[in-house]
């Protein structure tokens, strides 16, 4: 079993309220990992605009990266034998059907090479 | 307990255990926690004294009260005895005292503090969760060794060796029984709402052993999370929730079981069973529960229970589904997963059901296939079966074996 980080993102920063069928979908899904004990961590969903961007020399920007399109919304962390599980469940999540994507990336033991 | 007096009044053995628990407490406080075996003694002497003597003269008219003069007498004697040795040879060592002076308080107030105080002693980290619940037993419940035994299908011999080594983990502790101080309650309450949890569920849950005993287990689950809501530094929001929870599933003990002892499925039962009074206390402690922000698992479980005291309508299973949701995310279980699917099943379809549930894995636990057995039904009937047959030899529970049995003879004359 190793663990994976599965980052949300999607184009709109802005969470707009879901319905409460939306909100069903979502508790759905992640209860479904978590009955088969594989979510590590039900993680968290990020600001969009309380959100700043450090760089060097003391420059300070508003908000997330303004140079991409896509926002990263949120994350969560699930534990999966294989990378394809893992894209599997990433598969299933409801914000695929609103424009979004999920990067699904191994987390690292501190002996890997990545 | 076999005694002729008990014998003719049954409502004795009760009485004993009862006092037995609450006279054990106040003494263990009075001499310390170190001390409990000398509280102990004093207790079983009285009793005997008890016995002995209401065999022959009848039973006084205010029996409780004489227990307790009795048992004031037996610890002035005892101390009367030991202040001798302590003058004598211990002083020289400058060590520790007994209050000689100071008389057994057995006032209704002295039992409570007790009783909350004892409860932390027994529920102690230093021993496992298995112990604890022994432990809690003998010395909260007044549960005998083979009685212990008999709710834990364990030999007696593998309890009394289990015993002696958690009451030696307790003694070396030097948990303080006097004073019960804030942080002591703070960092041990959530090792006593599980035991008391544990308990309940031992009696609640368990398919095996004597379901007398077994509903005594319930019963003193409850009165121990009653005194922790009887305290202000005690009744925090997951004790009430606990407490919630355990009146919502009590509710529906008598309804369980028919005259025969035979379990009746949830769907199956009476609802005239159902304890009003019970309910009704569930709802009133669910609500003290939710007087904050937190959610614990009491919380969920107690919600789940809440929903299975009300009829059935359109949206009652998808807010059970809401709350097993929360609850396995929150924590893990196999069971946990397993009714979750149940609810999934019941508010999506039996067909999404079953790719819910073989996502699972479970196949070492008999619920996993009677879920699908219940699941294919209807759909694939050979499945059914299949996984009915397997669930038959993987229960202990006689009276399930039973159930599963006869949906199998079922299916089989279903075309």
């Amino acid at each position: 079993m190793r663990e994976f980080l599965l980052i949300f993102r999607n184009s709109d920063t802005s969470h707009p309220a879901p319905s409460p069928e939306q909100l069903q979908e979502r508790l759905n899904w992640m209860a479904g990992i978590a009955a088969q004990n594989k979510l590590v961590d039900k993680g968290n969903r990020l600001s969009g605009s309380i959100a700043k961007t450090v760089r060097p020399d003391d420059v300070v920007t508003d908000g997330p990266y303004t140079e991409i399109k896509e926002f990263i919304l949120g994350y969560v962390i699930v534990k999966t034998a294989t990378i394809e599980e893992a894209v599997d469940i990433a598969q299933k999540n409801p914000i695929l059907k609103m424009g979004g994507n999920i990067e699904v990336r191994a987390i690292l033991t501190p002996e890997e090479k990545g | 307990m076999e005694d002729p007096v008990a014998q003719h009044h049954p409502l004795l053995p009760h009485l004993f255990r009862q006092e037995y628990v609450k006279m054990t407490a106040v003494l263990s406080r009075h001499f310390g926690l170190q001390n409990i075996e000398i509280a102990e003694d004093i207790v079983s002497d009285t009793f005997l004294k008890a016995t002995e003597l209401w065999s022959s003269q009848g039973i006084p008219p205010n029996p409780t009260a004489w227990l307790y003069t009795v048992a004031k007498n037996s610890t002035k004697d005892y101390l009367k005895r030991h202040t001798l040795f302590e003058t004598q040879i211990k002083t020289a060592l400058g060590t520790g005292e007994l209050q000689a002076e100071q008389e057994v308080d057995f006032t209704l107030q002295t039992i409570t503090d007790s009783q909350l105080a004892m409860i932390f002693a027994v529920c102690n980290p230093a021993n496992s969760t298995e112990a604890q619940i022994c432990l809690a037993l003998q010395i909260l419940c007044g549960f005998s060794v083979e009685e212990i035994a008999a709710a834990f299908l364990s030999k007696t011999e593998t309890i009394k060796k289990r015993l002696a080594r958690a009451r030696a983990n307790l003694r070396n502790d030097n948990f303080q029984i006097r004073q019960l101080q804030a942080e002591t309650i703070q960092s041990r309450l959530d090792t006593v709402l599980r035991t008391i949890y544990l308990l309940f569920n031992e009696g609640y849950a368990s398919s095996s052993g004597n379901h007398l005993i077994r509903k005594d287990l319930c019963s003193e689950a409850m009165r121990l999370a009653l005194i922790l809501t009887e305290n202000k530094l005690t009744s925090t929001a997951k004790a009430n929730a606990l407490l919630a929870l355990i009146c919502f599933q009590s509710s529906r003990l008598d309804a369980r079981e028919d005259h025969t002892g035979e379990a009746v499925l949830f769907e199956q039962q009476d609802k005239h069973l159902w304890s009003r009074e019970l309910i009704e206390k569930g709802n009133y402690y669910l609500i003290n529960a939710c007087s904050g922000n937190e959610v614990s698992k009491y919380h969920l479980e107690a919600a789940i229970a809440y929903w299975h005291t009300t009829p059935t309508d359109d949206n009652k299973w998808e807010h059970i589904l809401q709350l097993y949701n929360q609850l396995v995310i929150l924590e893990y279980s196999p069971i946990t997963a397993l009714n979750r699917t149940f609810a999934f099943a019941r508010v999506y379809g039996k067909t999404q059901g079953i790719q819910e549930a073989e996502k699972l894995t479970l196949e070492d636990i008999n619920y996993y296939h009677s879920l699908l057995g219940y699941l294919y039904t209807g759909i694939d009937t050979g499945k059914a079966i299949k996984h009915y047959q397997k669930a038959v030899t993987l229960t202990k529970s006689v009276s399930e074996k039973k159930t599963l049995t006869k949906e199998i003879e079922r299916l089989m004359l279903t075309p």
